[in-house]
C-alpha cells in the first residue's frame, strides 16, 4: 500500500460514548479474570484496597492466609513488586479472598472487635523478626509493651533495637499488632503506617 | 518480573480489541478471559525478558482458534445488512460494521492486519507468532488492508495511525449492540 495521499479517518456517525476497551477490561473482565483464576486454582497472590480512617490500606493473601497489609505510604506498586519477587508473580486484585479479613478490619477500626480471627500467612518474615512477629497478639488489646520488654519475652533482651526492625517490617500490622509495641519513656515512637496512624490506633483501643 | 496484575493494565485492552477482530464482538470476552487465564497459569514459567505482548498474542490466537473451532459451523460474523430505517444518503461506510469486514478477509490477512495494526506487534513478531518471513507477513497486512478499504468504501482504517483504527473498531463495536 502507498503511504502518499491522506485518507480521512473511519467513523461510525451518531456514536458518542464509545465502550473504551481499557474500562471494558478494568470492570467486568478483571472481575471475572479473578473468580476464574480462583476457580481454577492459578491465583497465587490476591489483593485488594480498602478505604479506613488510617488511610488507603491494601490487603494480601495467598491460598494459605493474609500475607500483606499495607499503609499508603508504604506505595502500592512497590508493594506488590516485593509480593511477585517473594512470594509469586501471579498477583491479581481478587476482593473475594479478602472479604472476612476486610470486615474483620472495618469491626476491629470501628472498636466493635478486639482481635484478628483470620489465617496469617508469615512467609515474609522469618528469624528472630519471625519470632517477634508471631508474639505480637500476646499484647492485650488497649494495652502496650515497650521495645525493651518485647526483646525479654522473645527471650534476646539485649535484641532491643532487633525488635524495633521486626515491627518496622511486620509485613501484617493491625492484624499482628506492633502498634502496641512503644518506647519506654511512653511515647508511642515510630510506626509503618506513620506515627499519626499509631496514635489513632492507641487511642481506639483506649476507647480514646 | 512484573506482578501479573500490571500485566492485565499493560495489554489487556489491546488483547481485547485482538479479540474482538478475531471472533466478533459477542465472543470476544470469553475468548480474552480463557487468554488470561492461560497467561496467568504461564506466567511464572514465563523467561525474563520475554516479549509479554507477542507472548498474549500467541495464547489469544490458539484461545481464538480453540473457540472458533468449538462454535463448529457458525456462521462468520457478517456485514449487518442495511435495513430500510437507515438514514437515506448514508454510504457503504457508514453502515459498514468495522469488525465484521475484518472478519470478512481471509485468515491470514485478518490475523497479519490484527496483530499489527490492534495489537501493535511489529512485522518481524507478527511473523513468529503466524509462521512465515517479516516480508510476508507485511505483504498480507499491506493487502489486507487494501481489502478493507474497498469493503469500506474510500476510507481506510488507520493509515500508518493504529489508534485511529483501534477508535474505529471500538466505535463499529459499539454500533452493533
Amino acid at each position: 500500500m502507498t503511504d502518499a495521499e491522506p485518507h480521512p479517518p473511519v467513523t461510525v456517525p451518531g456514536v458518542h460514548d464509545v465502550p473504551d476497551s481499557r474500562l471494558v477490561v478494568e470492570g467486568r473482565l478483571r472481575e471475572r479474570l479473578a473468580r476464574d483464576a480462583q476457580a481454577q486454582g492459578v491465583l497465587d497472590v490476591a489483593y485488594r484496597t480498602v478505604d479506613t480512617p488510617v488511610g488507603e490500606l491494601l490487603v494480601a493473601a495467598t491460598e494459605a492466609g493474609v500475607v500483606r497489609l499495607a499503609f499508603a505510604i508504604e506505595g502500592f506498586d512497590s508493594v506488590l513488586d516485593t509480593l511477585a519477587r517473594r512470594v509469586s508473580p501471579r498477583v491479581l486484585r481478587a476482593p473475594a479472598r479478602l472479604d472476612r479479613l476486610v470486615v474483620e478490619l472495618e469491626e476491629y477500626l470501628a472498636g466493635r472487635r478486639l482481635a484478628f480471627d483470620v489465617p496469617v500467612d508469615l512467609r515474609l518474615t522469618s528469624g528472630f523478626r519471625r519470632q517477634v512477629v508471631t508474639r505480637l497478639p500476646e499484647i492485650p488489646y488497649g494495652s502496650t509493651a515497650s521495645y525493651a520488654a518485647v526483646a525479654r519475652s522473645a527471650g534476646s533482651p539485649r535484641a532491643v533495637r532487633a525488635v524495633g526492625t521486626a515491627c518496622a517490617t511486620n509485613p501484617l500490622p493491625l492484624v499482628m499488632p506492633c502498634h502496641r509495641v512503644v518506647r519506654s519513656d511512653g511515647a508511642a515512637g515510630r510506626y509503618v503506617g506513620g506515627p499519626e496512624a499509631k496514635v489513632w490506633l492507641l487511642g481506639l483501643e483506649r476507647g480514646r | 518480573m512484573l506482578p501479573f496484575d500490571v500485566v492485565v493494565s499493560l495489554h489487556g485492552p489491546a488483547v481485547l480489541r485482538m479479540c474482538r477482530a478475531l471472533v466478533g464482538a459477542s465472543d470476544a470476552e470469553d475468548v480474552w478471559s480463557e487468554t488470561f487465564v492461560s497467561a496467568l497459569r504461564a506466567y511464572a514459567d514465563l523467561q525474563p525478558g520475554s516479549n509479554v505482548e507477542a507472548w498474549l498474542v500467541t495464547i489469544a490466537r490458539r484461545r481464538a482458534v480453540d473457540h472458533l473451532r468449538a462454535a463448529g459451523r457458525r456462521a462468520r460474523p457478517v456485514a449487518t445488512v442495511p435495513d430500510a430505517a437507515a438514514p437515506a444518503g448514508a454510504d457503504l461506510a457508514d453502515r459498514l460494521d468495522l469488525v465484521s469486514a475484518v472478519a470478512l478477509l481471509p485468515p491470514r490477512q485478518r490475523e497479519c492486519v490484527v496483530y499489527h495494526h490492534l495489537a501493535g506487534l511489529p512485522y518481524a513478531e507478527v511473523a513468529e507468532v503466524v509462521g512465515g518471513t517479516e516480508a510476508a507477513a507485511r505483504r498480507a497486512a499491506s493487502d489486507g488492508m487494501r481489502a478493507l478499504r474497498a469493503l469500506l468504501g474510500a476510507a481506510p482504517p488507520a493509515r500508518r495511525d493504529p489508534s485511529r483504527f483501534r477508535t474505529a473498531v471500538e466505535e463499529a463495536d459499539h454500533d452493533r449492540r
